[in-house]
């Protein structure tokens, strides 16, 4: 096993490699020096500004090979925008924020906590709701509460996150006050801030999770195992809520593993509505500001993550499933 | 082959009715967005001026000082009510447009958003998938490769990246959203063509002497174009949602551009001032649109895909 992991991580470096160099080609070649410091600028700088932001973020440096002599008199090749930027992200030496002037690296230990306290629990959540509810409308395929079921779901899955979050925060904060409107406090003080956010989460979610999870069961049930189990007069309710949950744990588990980063990045909106100072919240500041450092880092960051999410899915398929072996 | 599959595809949709019905509201918006497409000449001082479509003719109305709700007489800014120069059906919003105008004017931005990156994404993946599947070797481990890499970013960081160092505007989100969308039906594709390309049928073809070109054309690509039909109408619903999210969080089109999501950037003010209608026009439209191309989007890959069709 410690092989397998050892391989699937060395065959995770071109990747990572991969995606160091379409952050470079995004914000190096794609945008120029001049447009990124005059946006981080403002409004109309003069040349001199524009000169001096491009020489003290370095990227008045060549793009791939330095041929200059450097101030001691010595060739520095590797003294270069590519290779300053590839040294920076794979040695986890992240830049200064252009905005708040402060390590990304440090920002992000502060804003992963908010995130965290809203998107697991809502994660969890949106599982044991949908889940159960899932075998359920299973149980019942093909009958007219399953049509109706699927219907529901398309309609929920009909409606934008935005109306959700709308008219949840009106509806449940403004007009019946069963919830604080706005804000967010660290530590246990969090928990009646998070609530009404994670509610509206996992109604977003509901539809489509449900809709999901279905089609899994349902691909189960017309499994070659099943009408042995009911050949053999093993109950309906037995098969499904033993056998069939299972098994069906496999897939269910490849959307919930490879959705950990996703968890981190919050929800953008449901951070930005409640005023939750998570990570949603950071990228949104880092937009509005166009804090390019910060982006280019969170890129970098997520794509690990997910990464590292892969590789452990397909870890916990040889636990969850015997026939899957590490060769 | 491509065309009795969507015979049978309009056979099975015409036997169910929500897929009808479905099939009739995007219809309906779709003569909406193309209202919008056809220009209206008209004279000025300055010669005959083709800046007007057929929408605009129909349903712009006099801007008003600030917000009223529909079909009223009056509005009311700082507490001072001021005449209204016409009747808005749904009201006007908080810079006097009338909301139903606005609505429509987002229908064409949504059909833009729903198809223009998914035809983009196509032709990646299309072009990509069978190369990968056909000629495997080197080159279908340089395009995994490729894709491999665009699928480890998650999608809206790439988006968000995407649109940073970009210029605003909707042709430059439509490559946004195409360039992030392609990577799903392109592995589709390619695991397609590597089952199809070990066909008899092909193999006869190789007999005869067609070019590799003309196997790809003619032989593999009808044969995997029901994934391309079926991935562009699921597309569809999550495009123009998306359209919506990212014009709220200031990354979408530039402002004039019709688009619900800019619509519903004020509602959050609105609500508790009782300003309904601004939020219902946009959210109906943007629901309903939606719900429709769902349900005949699932209709459809019912009907069109293989997998699906036994039972």
């Amino acid at each position: 096993m410690g092989l397998y992991i050892l391989r699937r991580v060395v065959l995770a470096v071109p990747t990572v490699l991969g995606v160091c160099l379409v952050t470079f080609l995004l914000f190096n070649v794609f945008a120029s020096p001049e447009a990124i410091a005059r946006k981080q600028l403002g409004k109309n700088p003069t040349a001199v500004q524009v000169k001096t932001w491009i020489t003290a973020h370095g990227m008045d440096k060549p793009m791939f090979v330095n041929l200059e002599r450097g101030r001691d008199g010595r060739l520095h090749p590797f003294d270069s925008r590519f290779w300053n930027h590839m040294r920076e992200l794979v040695l986890f030496q992240f830049p200064e924020s252009d905005y708040l002037h402060e390590k990304v690296g440090a920002l992000l230990r502060v804003k992963i906590v908010p995130s965290l306290t809203l998107t697991v629990p809502a994660f969890l959540l949106s599982i044991l709701i949908a889940l159960p509810l899932a075998l359920f409308i299973a149980y019942y395929r093909g009958t007219y509460l399953d049509r109706v079921a699927l219907f529901v779901c398309v309609i929920l899955m009909s409606i934008v996150i935005l109306n959700y979050i709308i008219l949840g925060q009106y509806l449940l904060a403004v007009v019946f006050k069963y919830f604080p409107i706005y804000g967010y406090e660290f530590g246990l003080g969090a928990w009646k801030f998070l609530l009404l956010p994670v509610i509206l989460a996992v109604a977003a979610g509901l539809g489509g999770n449900l809709r999901f999870y279905r089609t899994v069961m349902l691909n189960e049930v017309r499994a070659d195992y099943v009408r042995t189990a009911m050949a053999k007069g093993v109950s309906e309710e037995r098969i499904l809520f033993k056998h069939v949950l299972k098994n069906a744990m496999i897939p269910v588990l490849t959307v919930t593993v490879l959705s950990i980063p996703f968890l981190i990045t919050g929800s953008l909106l449901l951070e930005m509505y409640f005023g939750i100072p998570g990570m949603g919240n950071m990228m949104l500041n880092a937009v509005n500001n166009h804090d390019y450092p910060v982006i280019r880092t969170l890129v970098y960051i997520y794509s690990l993550l997910y990464i590292a999410g892969s590789i452990l899915t397909d870890i916990s398929y040889t636990l969850v499933d015997p026939r899957v072996t590490f060769e | 082959m491509a065309e009795s599959h969507l015979k049978i595809a309009a056979r099975r949709i015409r036997r169910d009715r929500i897929a009808k019905a479905a099939f009739l509201v995007v219809c309906l918006f779709a003569a909406i967005a193309l209202l919008d497409v056809v220009p209206v000449p008209r004279h000025e001082a300055g010669g005959l001026r083709l800046d007007r479509t057929a929408l605009d003719a129909l349903f712009q109305k006099e801007v008003e000082k600030s917000y009223s709700p529909p079909l009223a007489g009056t509005g009311v800014l700082n507490r001072h009510e001021f005449p209204l120069k016409s009747r808005h059906l749904l009201g006007t919003n908080n810079l006097g447009e009338d909301v139903l105008y606005n609505a429509l004017k987002g229908v064409r931005t949504a059909f833009i958003i729903g198809i223009v990156p998914s035809v983009l994404a196509a032709f990646f993946a299309v072009f990509l998938g069978l190369f990968a599947g056909f000629y495997g070797g080197r080159i279908d481990d340089a395009i995994q490769y490729v894709y491999q890499v665009l699928s480890s970013i998650p999608a809206i960081l790439l988006l968000i990246a995407m649109l940073m160092v970009m210029e605003r505007g909707l042709w430059q989100l439509c490559v946004a959203l195409g360039v992030t969308s392609w990577v799903g039906l392109c592995r589709l594709i390619r695991g397609e063509t590597l089952k199809v390309k070990n066909m008899e049928y092909v193999e006869a073809a190789r007999a005869l002497g067609a070019s590799d070109l003309r196997i790809l054309l003619r032989h593999i690509l009808p044969n995997v174009m029901y994934l391309v039909i079926i991935e562009m109408t699921l597309d569809f619903s999550g495009l123009v949602m998306s359209e919506a999210v990212l014009t709220y969080i200031g990354l979408g089109a530039e402002p004039g551009t019709g688009s619900w999501g800019r619509m519903l950037m004020t509602a959050d003010r609105e609500l508790p001032n009782a300003i309904w209608w601004n939020l219902a026009g946009a959210s109906v439209f943007l629901f309903l649109l939606v719900l429709a191309f769902n349900l005949f989007a699932d209709s459809l890959r019912d009907a069109l895909d293989p997998r699906l069709r036994k039972d």
